[in-house]
Parts: C-alpha cells; structure tokens; sequence
C-alpha cells in the first residue's frame, strides 16, 4: 500500500466509489446479457417445437 | 463489401461475437495495468500531494462521458438519416455506461476538489455543463424506457441527443471559452509538446487506453443483448397473437 498521507481518506473514496461502479455497470450488462440470450433461446425452442 | 453490411444484425452478431473476447480482455490488462501502476507506483505531486493519483480515475471517465455522448450522437445520427436499426440499439447500449463515466468524473472531481479547491462543488462553467450532460443522460435513459414503440423511441431519444450535445460540446470547451471558472484546462492535448510529467503521463494513457476498451467492450455486449431482446420481444409478440 503506498504512503497516501493526509489525503488517503480522499484518494481510497474516490478508488472505491470507481471501482464499485465500474463492477456494477460490467456485473449489470454481464447478467442481462445471460438472460435475454437465455430466454430467447427458450422462445425459439418453442418456436421450433410449434 | 460496403460498410453499411457491418450493421447487418446478423453480420453485427457474428464479428462482434468473434470480437468481444478480445476486446474485453485487452480493457481488463490496460485498466488493471494502467491503475495499478498510477495507484501503487508513481511518485505524490508536490502541489496536490497523493490526490494527484485521482487523475488516473477522473480524466479518463471524464473523457469517456463526453466522447460517449458524441458516439451517441454519431450514431443517432446513422438512425435518423439510414434508419438502421443497430445503430440505434448501440446508441442506447452506450447510455448506461456514459451515464456511470459522468458519476465516476463527478463524484471523483468533488473528492478531489474539497482539499484542492476547499469546495466539494462550484458552479464553475465546466462543472455545470457536465452536470447538464449528466441530466441529458438520465433524460435519454429514462425516454428509452418510457416508449413502448422502439422505432418511435430511436427517434425520440436521437432528437434529444442532438440537444444535449450543445452540453457535451460545452464540457469538452468550457474551459476554453470561459477564463474565469475553477477547473484547469485540460490535462492532455494533441497540441501540446508535453502535458502533464512522463511519470505521470504513462500510466494515465494506459488507463485512458483500458477506459475506452472497457466502453467498446460494454457497447459490444450489450447492443448484442438489445438485438436479442428485440428478436424476443417479436418472438413473444408472436406467441402472444397466436
């Protein structure tokens, strides 16, 4: 961990707050790409099976 | 081939398929590599002390929000004059993420303003018309969700990023036509012989890098996923009439 001095508190905030964000937007896109890819599979396996 | 063919859905499914992986794995080596490095490895600015590590976060998504909105409005623009349909579905795909870039610029900005500047905020003409920009995004995020019909929605939300692009265009120059605002002028320029120090420069092109792969990567997956949604919702609209 680097010597961040009176200002880590300011520096380790702003990293966090990024990062959090940054994962979220990814986990976000990540998770509904699996369950629309999913759900149309599903609705062209009924379709074929129609 | 003409390039127009690229934005075929089925030929947009199959390159950007074959391309994702690559992309994402570049965005994750130049994001991880370029704020390690800025993080852990260079040296506390003199003036600023260690908030001068916050420059690896806040430049690049401060660049992102912008330039994210001006590929918004390219895009838009392809919808309005050729109609095709993903161009549209990227302009929407790239929202969300222009939307978490100008909190990320927004939110680190403040942090480091409080020590720098001895104020969270200032009603400074950059910082204005980035938090303008940031309710244009909202505005076209929730048009989006607010129109049933997804043609009428493309057109709608188009116009509206033609608007807000007066306020992208603004954040970009504000400091160029105002003088008298608190923040700096911009940290890296093309016509400029240097800008900020080499050691601290590097690592924040590496970070810019994994920012913008990072954007190209989310654009990619989830205009893949806006394709799909839209062949399921016409496959249950289907369903539905029997």
């Amino acid at each position: 961990m680097p010597e961040l001095g009176k200002y880590a508190s300011e520096v380790l905030t702003a990293y966090g707050i990024s990062l959090v964000l940054l994962i979220a937007i990814i986990a976000q896109s990540w998770l509904r790409a699996g369950k629309v890819r999913k759900a149309l599979e599903e609705a062209e396996a009924r379709r074929a099976d129609a | 081939m003409s390039i127009w063919e690229y934005a075929n859905p089925t030929k947009f499914m199959g390159w950007s398929g074959k391309a994702l992986p690559w992309v994402a794995g570049l965005a994750a080596i130049c994001t991880v590599v370029g704020l390690f490095w800025g993080f852990f490895l260079t040296p506390d600015d003199y003036r600023m002390g260690s908030t001068v590590k916050i420059i690896y976060i806040h430049v690049p998504s401060a660049m992102m929000a912008i330039n994210i909105w001006g590929m918004m409005l390219l895009t838009s623009l392809i919808w309005l004059i050729r109609r095709h349909h993903v161009s549209a579905l990227a302009a929407r795909a790239a929202a969300p993420v222009g939307v978490v870039m100008t909190v990320i610029a927004l939110v680190t900005g403040a942090i480091w303003g409080q020590p720098m500047w001895g104020t969270w905020w200032a009603w400074d003409p950059r910082l204005t018309s980035f938090l303008i920009l940031f309710l244009f995004y909202l505005g076209y995020v929730a048009l989006w969700a607010a129109i049933d019909n997804p043609d009428t929605a493309a057109d709608l939300t188009s116009v509206l990023c033609l608007v807000g692009s007066v306020f992208a265009l603004l954040s970009r120059y504000a400091v160029n036509f105002w003088n008298q605002g608190l923040h700096q002028g911009a940290s890296l320029s093309l016509d400029k012989e240097e800008n900020v120090s080499d050691v601290f420069w590097q690592p924040l092109v590496l970070s810019i890098a994994g920012f913008i792969l990072l954007f190209i990567a989310l654009v990619l997956l989830r205009t893949r996923t806006e394709i799909r949604a839209r062949r399921l919702h016409a496959l249950e609209t289907r369903e539905r009439m029997g």
